[in-house]
């Protein structure tokens, strides 16, 4: 009996799909695998940004980005295109998670993320090995776009800090006549890479790094670690390329250490957002945090501007919200190239080939630029604003200062 | 033979934790000598060392106070309660938001800077102490008869429920802890310079230790905690209120949780959702280090644990070569928490348990 209705299931099971597979047929030629898509039915693309916690506010910025984009586009031969949005919490866990979710996940054609360097090392192995496809607006570590080190299928629109971290290092010896110089990073991926070519940069001008630090991104009690640096040097310049939190406890209480009360300091686009001055207060008076050169000079970003002030009722609120919508553009584009679409409207989306017209990227004319992906998925055409923290109509504000193109 | 197996297998359980403290040990000696007689690293000053130590006893005294709450609970209930850390954030960022930061753009907190405080403080203490109560009544008491395992994770799922209920409170970002000019720069005594805020701490948590040493030992309701702590079942026979008595010790564990932390405000200038947890783990390992169930075990197990991670890092991982040392400060943490539970578990000072609470 038992076996019977077994048979029964399957026999029922068998004859939906053949029901539904009719019409023209559309076959997977794709090395690892497709995409289907049945009439109607949205594309589906994800995001794995940092949407909750001290810095929010940097994920939040670039999902917006991505849903403007998205709104922008409307929808692809007939078909909607839907978000689904995940949080990478700007940790290596958190990058681990979103990267297991989405990719368990068939329906998901690519991924726009993540939007810590930290949270992407693990995110790119885990969509590497399911061949999904995905573009980061804002991971800048060197290391993953490093040849032995990126992940098939990783790209970016956000600036390599090969960039930043010498642009960084140009300031600081040219702009401030600094010579001796000293780091701290958390361990993290972006900040330890920011902070090693920051030191490798400013070596090769003729500056000396008295000191190299590194502090957990917890940790509250910092005192020592500065301690540590102004024994070493002290230094004429201090440069700490973390994120909110550790950078606000370091912004105030080096002004309290002795030793480093001359000493300019500053961060990178990891504190480039109000969360950062909300939280360090009147002490990141006068610091420099650098950050990708938002001063984009074209209709596209005026546009986008305006809806942005629209949908959310205020000004951008933090870097890498242009990064976000160029990246979510070149996704798209590349899925309108591959998509096979038969009469009903099925489509189909291979997925070594949505990578390959992402890698193709050339001359794409976008917000942040002229953008086009080299061999290691670096796509974005990198311009860095060195922003001094002054006081803007009574409130603290980032007014950019210095402008670097490599 | 099977006897003869058991011996050896003994030997090498204990053979292995002999050449681990030996190890350990050996590395600290190593890096201490060859940081002080051999220069290995960055060169400091006396004055450095200085400033190192106070660092650290001002860190350990706000882990000493945190410490406290815990090992009053376990003192009277055998159980480790989680949730501390977020009694210690509720009313730090209760107090924040709803007194602090409306003082300072008032200008109170310029003009009337010690009254202010007595506000934000008395504030913190009491929306701690609800929290304390309420957690205490709705997640602990029904289970007060339930093994032992339960209630360690009913508090477990109690601390992740306070955190995401104030944090749909607060949102998630930091909320700034206003700078108050008068405990702002530093102060000279004995000619050294110590920072305002830093005195501030260390004297606060001076006078709330020794209170709450003398309230435990001397008042009645502290004589009824004791007599709690000692047998529930023998305290209730002879008139204890012993639901109170539990009540009350999870309040003045509370209290103590948010006066650190509006010293935790003015010290790092920052609260946000999840600032309970990092000093809840360390303030637990403080109470374990000192000998848990001892309230002056908690105190000096958090001052250890405070200038260990401050003077730790430049002398004898500095002294090992190791590069970025201040980084590893909780490796140095959780080592010595780990030695303290495999050498001495009854910690630095506390006594040995007897049958019953072990």
């Amino acid at each position: 009996m038992k076996r019977l209705m077994y048979f029964i299931m399957l026999a029922l099971l068998a004859a939906t799909l053949v029901a539904c597979g009719g019409g023209q047929q559309l076959t997977c030629e794709d090395a690892i695998g497709c995409v289907e898509i049945a009439p109607g039915d949205p594309i589906r693309i994800a995001s794995a940004l940092v949407i909750t916690g001290p810095n929010a506010q940097l994920g939040t910025d670039s999902q917006r980005g991505v849903e403007i984009a998205i709104e922008d586009r409307g929808e692809i031969e007939g078909h909607p295109i839907e978000l689904q949005a995940e949080d990478d919490g700007c940790t290596a866990e958190g990058g681990q998670t979103a990267a297991q979710k989405i990719v368990s996940d068939p329906t998901i054609v690519g991924v726009i993320g993540t939007s810590c360097s930290g949270a992407g090392v693990p995110a790119s192995a885990i969509m590497a090995d399911n061949g999904f496809v995905m573009i980061s607006p804002s991971n800048t570590a060197p290391v993953l776009t490093h040849p032995d080190t990126r992940e098939e299928g990783y790209f970016r629109t956000a600036h390599n800090d090969e960039v930043q971290g010498a642009a960084m290092a140009q300031f600081a010896y040219n702009e401030l006549g600094a010579r001796v110089a000293a780091a701290i990073h958390d361990g993290d991926p972006y900040t330890e890479g920011l902070a090693s070519v920051f030191r490798d940069s400013f070596e090769e001008l003729g500056g000396e790094i008295v000191a190299f630090e590194a502090e957990d991104p917890n940790a509250t009690n910092v005192t020592p670690v500065l301690t540590t640096i102004a024994a070493a040097g002290p230094p004429e310049f201090l440069y700490y390329p973390v994120f909110t939190v550790l950078g606000a406890n370091l912004t105030q209480q080096a002004r309290q250490v002795e030793g480093l009360g001359e000493t300019d300091v500053a961060g990178a686009d990891g504190m480039l957002s109000p969360d950062f001055l909300e939280a360090a207060g009147d002490a990141a008076l006068g610091m420099y945090l650098s950050g990708p050169d938002l001063g984009f000079e074209n209709q596209a970003y005026t546009d986008f501007l305006a809806t942005y002030q629209e949908n959310y009722g205020s000004e951008p609120v933090a870097a890498f919200h242009a990064h976000a919508y160029d990246a979510t553009n070149i996704l798209l584009d590349a899925i309108v190239e591959v998509a096979q679409v038969s009469d009903d409207g099925t489509m189909l989306i291979g997925r070594q080939a949505l990578r390959d017209a992402v890698a193709a990227t050339s001359g794409y004319t976008g917000i942040t630029g002229t953008l086009t992906c080299d061999e290691n998925g670096d796509c974005a055409d990198p311009a860095i604003a060195v922003n001094e923290v002054q006081e803007v109509e009574g409130a603290l504000d980032f007014v950019p200062i210095f402008n670097y193109v490599p | 033979m099977a006897q003869a197996l058991r011996r050896i297998e003994i030997d090498f359980v204990d053979l292995f934790l002999w050449l681990f403290r030996t190890a350990i040990i050996i590395l600290v000696i190593w890096g201490t000598v060859a940081k002080v007689f051999f220069g290995v690293g960055t060169e400091y000053s006396t004055a450095a060392w200085i400033d190192f130590t106070i660092a650290g006893i001002a860190q350990g005294s706000l882990y000493a106070l945190i410490a406290l709450g815990y090992t009053l609970v376990y003192g009277v209930l055998f159980m480790i309660n989680f949730a501390h850390g977020e009694f210690f954030m509720s009313g730090t960022m209760t107090a924040t938001v709803f007194v602090a930061i409306p003082l300072a753009s008032a200008g109170y907190l310029d003009s009337n800077p010690f009254m202010s405080m007595l506000a934000i403080m008395l504030t913190a203490m009491l929306v701690s102490v609800g929290i304390a109560l309420l957690t205490e009544r709705v997640a602990y008491r029904p289970l007060r008869r339930a093994p032992r395992l339960v209630p360690l994770i009913t508090a477990i799922g109690a601390s992740f429920f306070w955190q995401y209920f104030f944090r749909g409170l607060y949102g998630s970002a930091v909320v700034p802890f206003p700078n108050i000019p008068i405990f702002s720069g530093t102060i000279e005594i004995f000619g050294l310079e110590i920072l305002r805020t830093r005195l501030v701490v260390m004297a606060a948590s001076i006078i709330m230790l020794v209170g709450l040493y003398f309230f435990v030992m001397r008042s009645k309701t502290g004589k009824a905690i004791r007599a709690v702590a000692e047998d529930k079942d023998v305290a209730a026979l002879m008139g204890v209120n012993v639901d109170r008595t539990i009540a009350i010790t999870f309040a003045v564990g509370a209290a103590m949780a948010g006066a650190a932390g509006i010293l935790y405000g003015l010290m790092f200038g920052q609260t946000h959702f999840f600032m309970g947890f990092v000093p809840g783990i360390k303030a637990f390992t403080a109470a374990v280090l000192g000998g848990i169930g001892s309230i002056p075990g908690a105190a000096l197990g958090g001052l250890f644990l405070g200038v260990i991670e401050a003077v730790g890092p430049p002398l004898f991982l500095e002294g090992l070569g190791i590069p970025g040392a201040h980084q590893l400060k909780d490796v140095i943490a959780f080592t010595m928490l780990v030695l303290v539970l495999i050498f001495r578990p009854q910690g630095i000072i506390g006594e040995r348990l007897a049958e019953k609470k072990a």
